[in-house]
């Protein structure tokens, strides 16, 4: 199953623990997370569901491409990473 | 008199108390984030904050024991653009997205509406929950209203929502403080809007489209209390008074040093006495010659006190922003923080001021207990 993983900085606003979760695509193992964390969309998304302007996901080391839809393809076995993009600060 | 004060800063909020000795800071909350606003809600004390995390979003917490502890709340939600959307490019900037970037504006509902709250919003939305913060929903006769379209940032990247003031005498009656889209009003509790900002100009425009309502850049508009149909606008251009409920606006000229500035405070029960913080006009924005001073009309107008007993009179480049000047119930309590960390307080009406600190982070809002 895909794990996700976030950064330590967003664990001061809202707990979100290393996790495995169902789907295909990013925005199903989002959604899957958030399913059970459902506190922590809110710091990862926007309210148009996009990933936030200064946040980065990255799938097996691997930068996404889609930061609205959140399409990109998610592995059986990925590793999700969750991340504050530089450019914020 | 006001014995407590709210001070929210880039860094944290922090709790002034008047005490034996005067003013000082008891509590720290928040500390090391980003709170852009705070308000009291004086029907029942409750305390709302709103923080901007930057890379995590805005968020509102609400605290009913007076600051000692805070609850996460509810935050605004823009709805999905509907399909085959394309939005009008306004006169300058960029089309609004629909999504919410900062939390601009708190102010309680009326007396008669418990747990009702407003919120006003960049880019331009006004929300109103009717349950304590705990849901929010766009108010769509404002936000639809093709005019909103039209409206653009005036120092930020998008149009903002930064007053809202509930008539005491009606809590139907509301208006709000636009920048840059002027003063607008409803008489039915949001249902329906008419732009109110009728005499107010705008010399950043072209000439022939200066006094235009829709492209005013009030940047903070107060109402007095007990004569709420007197209003006071710190705008772009200058220093306006409304004394027809809004209906017309008259520019208040030859105010020394400088009509320029961002925020400003009306006497809860004087409607002709109003405080402004002024700044060398909009290049620049620092107060003239480096002394930091309040100015003050008690006669609606016509004349102005400039105060500085208290304040620096030296290289002091402060600037304090529209939601840092504050008033308190009895219109005899007066706080201000500035962009370099300073925060003054007065018991005097602003005759004189005691600074509480000096290093604080950037303030951005104070705000009085009530």
């Amino acid at each position: 199953m895909p794990t996700v993983r976030f950064t330590r900085n967003i664990q001061r606003h809202v707990e979100c623990p290393t996790e495995e979760v169902v789907g295909t695509t990013l925005a199903m193992a989002l959604e899957s997370y958030f399913g059970s964390h459902g506190p922590a969309r809110g710091y990862v998304l926007d309210d148009c569901g996009r990933l936030r302007h200064h946040m980065a996901a990255f799938i097996d080391g691997r930068q996404i491409e889609d930061r609205t839809g959140l399409s990109d393809p998610v592995g059986a076995d990925a590793v999700i990473d969750i991340v504050q993009a530089l450019s914020g600060g | 008199m006001s014995s407590r004060c709210h001070v929210s800063t880039r860094k944290g909020l922090f709790t002034l108390e008047r005490g034996a000795e005067g003013w000082r800071i008891v509590r720290t909350s928040f500390l090391g984030d980003n709170v852009t606003l705070t308000a009291n809600d004086e029907r029942d004390g409750s305390l709302y904050a709103a923080i901007n995390h930057g890379h995590f979003g805005v968020k509102l917490h609400r605290s009913r024991d007076g600051g000692a502890t805070w609850q996460p709340i509810a935050t605004p939600v823009y709805p999905p653009k509907p399909e085959g959307y394309v939005p009008k490019t306004p006169v300058e900037g960029t089309p609004a997205d629909w999504s919410l970037k900062l939390v601009w504006a708190l102010a309680p509902g009326g007396t008669d509406e418990p747990g009702a709250l407003w919120c006003g919003t960049l880019p331009g939305g006004l929300f109103r929950s009717e349950d304590h913060g705990e849901s929010w929903t766009l108010n769509r006769s404002l936000w639809d209203d093709p005019r909103r379209e039209q409206w653009f940032g005036g120092g930020a990247d998008h149009p903002g929502i930064h007053s809202i003031l509930v008539d005491p005498r009606d809590s139907a009656h509301v208006k709000v403080g636009v920048s840059c889209g002027g003063v607008w009003t409803t008489r039915d509790r949001g249902a329906t809007w008419a732009p109110t900002a009728t005499g107010m100009r705008a010399e950043f425009m072209p000439p022939e489209r200066q006094f235009e309502p829709n492209v005013q850049d009030p940047h903070r508009v107060a109402q007095c209390r007990q004569a709420p149909d007197v209003l006071w606008a710190q705008h772009h251009n200058g220093i306006f008074l409304s004394e027809d409920g809004a209906d017309s606006w008259r520019e208040i000229t030859g105010v020394e040093p400088s009509t320029f500035g961002f925020a400003v405070a009306v006497h809860p029960h004087d409607p002709k006495t109003a405080w402004f913080v002024p700044a060398v006009k909009d290049e620049v924005r620092y107060p003239a010659g480096g002394q930091v001073v309040v100015t003050r009309t008690r006669d609606g107008g016509r004349t102005f006190d400039v105060l500085r007993e208290g304040l620096p009179q030296q290289h002091a480049y402060d600037l304090v922003y529209r939601h840092a000047l504050d008033v308190d119930g009895t219109g005899d309590g007066l706080a201000f923080g500035s962009t370099t960390g300073s925060v003054w307080l007065s018991d005097d009406g602003g005759d004189s001021w005691q600074r509480i600190s000096a290093q604080l982070p950037p303030v951005y809002a104070v705000t009085f207990e009530r």
